[in-house]
């Protein structure tokens, strides 16, 4: 690459840079920091225990996965998906799915989208439950984690059943989902969606009246919603500053307009706000998974598309036609159309978006993945600056970010 | 001039009555909106979009290389109206030497991260950009990984 190539390539922040004319100090917060949730650096510099500038530098652990879509199948890049947001990987399973589907114009049978809602919402549980625990963990309220990871147990056991992996799933394919639902799983799922809503109470008894908590809490990490906009948040910080935004509700994909589920909404705009939203949403997430259980309808897992979905293991074994077509798919891929796709879900931390674009081959010519964690997190700056150190912490605790979803 | 497929769409149509020349081309497929933005236009369309549309969200910025094709580069803004619940999509063609084009930050704030992720991906320069520097690579890294002609295995020579 020449020179001309590359210019403006400035250097790394100099702490040198940082101060200004006062006494400060500058601290360096992270990469290896505990509360930072993985490998986040922020800078800051304090004015005593004020925070006067903050930057956060991020990258630790970007790992190319935009250019690995370049050179997977596309059914093969399921794969990728998981490891980009290791908290919700089923969400992301879905949006590449959704986005390749809808570049396909495949259609997808009703289990398999009801399948697909309850373990995207077991997911957001799964999520929410780890956020809850290491953030209530970071203000000093160490049970919570204990119990929180009690009930996630229980979901990853049955993601287990599902897919065979507890954590890395890549239970749904193109066209449908990896294997058959397994015998029994509905006991399972309903043995928890029966304790859950009394664990969530088990929680709020530990944290929504306890004054510690609260005053650590309150009033703290608020942003202007329209601020909160123009830099790129989304998710509960947003619900939590009043704004009813979801994109379950605003443009439903994978028969989420036939579940009946409330969006929370809060006004004051805090991290206790951000905190009610988010244990709101798993009340809601567990409504929508009993109305899934109850109401799963009958029928194929797989769309009846020979040409993208693998056939079924006694077929390929009787049938010539059926054993060409695995052929085919497991060497070749399958040709996706010319054409691009932003497909848009709503995943536990916010706005999830893939940008597919297909040139008419076996592979995706280009994928970007707009992730949650990315937009919220550049609102760091703004949200702790002016503010006292001690309530970073709280502050970069209530985004839920991941650092694997922000650098990819 | 906006292409005969666009004239039915009202976004289209009103981005073409607040500047004449700024739509280049466009579609309208698989119910998404695609507008073709004179890379000098760029943001003077955001900003109309912003303020007059209501598209107060950047839901997200990225490119894609068309490498070898010119013009090489493709910008790629994706905007998201909150009020309407719309989303529309904005493209600006670059060339492949030196590939520069305005900033938008000074619309919205948020894209100062989504343009350093693209200046340090694929090397495209965002002019008046208040921090322009590598984000997710190391500063020191030679060469933009995303883009076609970056080999995506093999040793550094």
């Amino acid at each position: 690459m020449s020179e001309a190539d590359t210019p403006g390539v400035a250097t790394a922040p100099k702490i040198e840079e940082l101060s200004s004319g006062r006494r400060t100090l500058v601290l360096n917060m992270g990469p290896q920091h505990p509360s930072t949730h993985g490998v986040l650096r922020l800078l800051m510099e304090l004015d005593g225990e004020t925070i006067v500038r903050c930057q956060p530098d991020i990258g630790f652990l970007h790992t190319g996965i935009e250019k690995e879509f370049e050179v997977k199948f596309y059914q093969q890049a399921v794969t990728l998906t998981d490891r980009v947001d290791y908290l919700a990987p089923l969400s992301n399973n879905l949006g590449w799915c959704l986005a390749v589907e809808k570049l396909l114009g495949l259609e997808i049978p009703p289990q398999a989208q009801w399948m697909r809602v309850m373990l995207t919402e077991l997911t957001r549980l799964n999520s929410h439950l780890v956020w809850l625990g290491t953030h209530a963990i970071d203000i000093g309220a160490m049970s919570v984690f204990l119990y929180c990871f009690r009930e996630r147990e229980d979901i990853l056991r049955i993601f287990e059943m599902f897919s065979g992996q507890r954590m890395m799933t890549s239970y749904f394919r193109i066209g449908g989902l990896a294997l058959e639902p397994p015998r029994g799983w509905q006991e399972r799922v309903r043995k928890f969606i029966h304790v859950f809503p009394s664990r969530v109470d088990e929680y709020e008894d530990l944290l929504t009246n306890n004054r510690i908590w609260i005053g650590r809490t309150r009033g703290v990490g608020t942003i202007p919603l329209d601020e909160m906009l123009d830099l790129g948040v989304t998710g509960p910080m947003l619900r939590a500053a009043g704004l009813k935004i979801d994109a379950r509700k605003d443009a439903p994909y994978s028969s989420y307009e036939k579940f009946d589920f409330e969006v929370p909404v809060r006004a004051e705009n805090d991290v206790y706000a951000r905190y009610q939203v988010r244990i709101e949403e798993m009340r809601q997430s567990a409504r929508i998974v009993r109305q899934a259980l109850d109401g799963m309808p009958a029928g194929p897992w797989k769309a009846d598309s020979p040409h993208v979905v693998l056939p079924d293991r006694d077929k390929m074994k009787t049938q010539m036609e059926a054993l060409i077509y695995h052929f085919k798919i497991v060497t070749e891929g399958f040709r996706v159309p010319e054409g691009e796709v932003y497909q848009v879900i709503e995943s536990p931390r916010g706005e999830l978006a893939y940008y597919v674009v297909g040139d008419g081959t076996a592979r995706p010519y280009r994928v970007h993945m707009r992730t949650p964690s990315f937009g919220n997190l550049q609102a760091t700056p703004r949200m702790v600056e002016g503010t006292l150190i001690a309530d970073v912490i709280a502050a970069i605790g209530s985004m839920d970010f991941v650092l694997g979803d922000t650098d990819r | 001039m906006l292409p005969d497929p666009l004239r039915e769409q009202a976004l289209a149509l009103a981005v073409a009555d607040f500047d004449a020349d700024a739509v280049t081309g466009g579609k309208f497929d698989r119910g998404e909106l695609t507008l073709e933005i004179a890379s000098a236009k760029i943001a003077s369309v955001c900003g109309f979009l912003k303020y007059d549309q209501k598209f107060v969200r950047l839901s997200s910025l990225t490119a894609v290389d068309r490498y070898p094709a010119e013009p090489r580069f493709e910008v790629v803004y994706h905007l998201h109206s909150v009020e309407k619940n719309q989303r529309v999509r904005l493209k600006c063609g670059l060339t492949g030497s030196g590939p520069a084009i305005e900033s938008v930050t000074s619309v919205w704030r948020g894209a100062n991260w989504y343009e350093r992720e693209v200046f340090d991906l694929f090397g495209i320069r965002f002019l008046n950009h208040p921090d322009l520097r590598r984000i997710l690579m190391p500063d020191d890294w030679e060469g933009h990984p995303l883009r076609k002609d970056y080999p995506i295995t093999g040793a550094r020579i």
